[in-house]
């Protein structure tokens, strides 16, 4: 990490700490959500941004970490375990999840996960013996470790911004070890991986596993952070959302979720003094970020799009069309695809 | 038998429906490989056209046809030159976002504009039942599976039939091809936009009166429309067909006979089944393989 790297780092890190005692309640809990949220993404950054699996399914894993911690923290289970099985949980059934990705890749993919998503949710919802259904989990107590007990919203937040510290570590560790290496080169070219000697079979499901699991331990702190947890929470939106902050953050680069989570959290709670458009107004604003500043690699354009003529105006021409700047003052801004979408809407924000 | 044969005909006709969305979910994939996630609310939305122009005193023909109109002209051609063509070159996930937060823009804007309460909707006929050995069928669905077949006849001959039909066929498997052959490829991939537009237009004339004209409704219609798609094999329009009548009737059939609760689980279990053991559909041509 760059010096000026570092230095950012520990300038958010300390506006992290800081941050909740500028705030009312609601703040607090919006900042714990972005926190756990924070976790999700980075859990899905994992499988999609750097091992190039695409899944829909990290919202049920969620659902799955959240249910397992509720159900086992009501009966009787101290929190650390019950945290610890969510995690353990996920990271099963997501090594197996990993197995359609064996065989088939991109929007095959997508709709494979997507259906997973959509049965894990029946199943929370018809299953009312063991997750009562509809009626959700009432009263989900949040835990106490020798004596600091969490259930302040202050404390909370503490709690899940360790968490995140932790967890982030983790997968930072993680990303710079030969594993790290290796997922990315399974994005970029499994056969060449394979040729390296990389047992790329494992690595794909090993990605899956371990972006499922931070899944679970987000869930695992979603479900003491709301206390009331339904089977509706963890339905096809929650996958969107979290999809949506790897996108918006930029896939591929660590502190991408980072960024992704805060943007999806608090953009739709800013757009509420639009009082009841306010998910239109969000919706707007997502198409408009994506129409504008996409972020992703692209996969190769059809020709028809390629002689469009702006995909050919490199960053070079950018000073020949100051002129069509006030006129068009966002799509003059060429997207930097190498950045994340965020950085671009700021550029294209600031050329207005 | 009696019941059997009934949710037989019910099933068929919501299958020819899904058919139809279908049909147009794979037009937009194979013509500019397009996901559409808002294809549900798509099908949603033209009902609410049609009931604007009802309050404003239009009979339900005239009203029918500017739904229609308006439709393939917001559905079709903005959709395209608004949302897909800035976004297309960054290839597919940016855009599943975007029609991702399209189908939220529309949800919110009829729950905020028009109503959040289930509207009624005229019935193309009015419901009477016919006996047929002994089993109940009503009108309503014959009506749904007629126009539904009709109208796919109708799309089949454009595509095979005729020099348009033949043209858009090339621009969707190898449009480089098609530009060098003459074909104005990008005025093709517009139609096949506007072709969509229509067919979930005539979709939305089919299910709203059974259904209701209600904001949620197309979050199912667009999970039945993409499995419908899928298992009958993403790049074939007749493998979407077969995929949306084979979903309405199984749909149906294990509801009754083996779970309701789990009446959206068969489908997906089929989905999943179709997409690990033939990843190309039951009659799709297989696609090279982007590892």
């Amino acid at each position: 990490m760059s010096r000026l790297g570092a230095a950012a780092t520990a300038a958010a890190a300390a506006f992290a700490i800081a941050a909740p005692f500028l705030l009312k309640p609601f703040g607090i809990f919006l900042i714990s959500m972005w926190a756990v949220l924070t976790i999700a993404a980075m859990g899905l950054n994992l499988t999609l941004g750097y091992a190039g699996q695409v899944s829909l399914a990290q919202g049920a894993f969620v659902g799955i970490g959240a249910y397992t911690v509720a159900l086992l923290t009501q009966a009787g289970c101290p929190f650390a375990l019950a945290f610890a099985a969510a995690g353990g949980l996920c990271f099963a059934v997501g090594w197996m999840l990993g197995y359609p990705a064996l065989r088939v890749a991109h929007h095959y993919l997508a709709f494979v996960t997507l259906a997973f998503t959509t049965l894990v949710f029946l199943v929370l919802r018809n299953e009312q013996w063991l997750t009562n259904g509809i009626y959700g989990i009432n009263d989900i107590a949040r835990p106490a470790f020798f004596g600091w007990s969490t259930r302040g919203a202050l404390n909370f937040y503490f709690f899940c911004l360790g968490t995140l510290a932790v967890l982030s570590l983790a997968t930072w560790w993680m990303l710079r070890s030969p594993w790290g290496r290796a997922f990315v080169a399974l994005r970029e070219n499994p056969i060449r991986a394979l040729s390296l000697g990389l047992d790329t079979r494992r690595y794909t499901l090993m990605a899956f596993a371990i972006g499922s699991s931070l899944g679970g331990f987000a869930g695992g702190l979603y479900a003491p952070l709301v206390q009331f947890i339904e089977p509706g929470s963890f339905a096809l939106g929650m996958s969107f959302n979290l999809l949506l902050m790897v996108i918006v953050g930029g896939g591929g680069y660590f502190f991408g979720p980072f960024v992704g989570a805060l943007v999806a959290v608090l953009l739709p709670e800013w757009m509420r003094i639009t009082q009841g458009y306010y998910l239109i107004v969000y919706a707007a604003l997502v198409m408009a970020m994506m129409a504008f500043c996409p972020s992703n690699e692209p996969i190769r354009p059809p020709i028809l799009i390629r002689s469009s003529g702006r995909d050919k105006l490199g960053s070079k021409n950018m000073a020949e069309v100051p002129a069509s700047c006030n006129l068009y003052p966002l799509s003059a801004v060429v997207p930097n695809r190498r950045l994340p979408a965020v950085v671009n809407l700021a550029r294209c924000t600031l050329f207005v | 038998m009696a019941s059997f044969i009934q949710l037989l005909v019910s099933g068929l006709a919501t299958g020819a429906i899904y058919a139809l969305v279908a049909v147009g979910f794979t037009l937009l994939w194979q013509t500019s490989q397009t996901i559409n996630f808002a294809q549900g609310e798509f099908v949603m939305l033209p009902a609410f056209f049609i009931l604007a122009a009802m309050n404003a005193d239009a009979p339900f023909w005239l009203a029918a046809l500017i739904g229609l109109a308006l439709a393939v002209v917001i559905l079709g051609a903005l959709f395209k030159i608004v949302i897909v063509d800035p976004m297309l070159r960054y290839g597919v996930l940016p855009l599943v976002i975007s029609t991702i937060a399209l189908s939220l823009f529309l949800k919110e804007s009829v729950k905020d504009f028009y109503s959040s309460q289930a509207q009624p909707f005229p019935a193309l006929v009015a419901a009477t039942d016919l006996q047929f050995f002994g089993a109940v069928i009503s009108t309503q669905s014959l009506v749904v599976l007629a126009v539904a077949i009709a109208t796919i006849v109708m799309l089949h001959v454009l595509l095979n039939n005729t020099r348009l039909g033949r043209a858009m066929q090339a621009t969707a498997q190898n449009p480089t091809l098609a530009l060098i052959l003459g074909v104005p490829v990008r005025r093709m991939v517009l139609y096949a936009f506007l072709i969509n537009a229509a067919l979930v237009a005539i979709a939305s004339i089919l299910i709203s009166p059974i259904y209701l004209a209600k904001f949620t409704n197309g979050e199912t219609l667009g999970m039945a429309a993409f499995t419908a798609a899928i298992i009958g094999g993403f790049n074939q329009v007749r493998g979407a067909i077969v995929g949306g009548v084979l979903l309405g009737v199984l749909d149906n059939l294990s509801a009754a006979y083996l779970s309701s609760q789990y009446r959206g689980a068969f489908p997906l279990l089929i989905l999943v089944a179709v997409i690990l053991l033939r990843p190309q559909g039951l009659l799709g041509r297989f696609e090279e393989r982007t590892v």
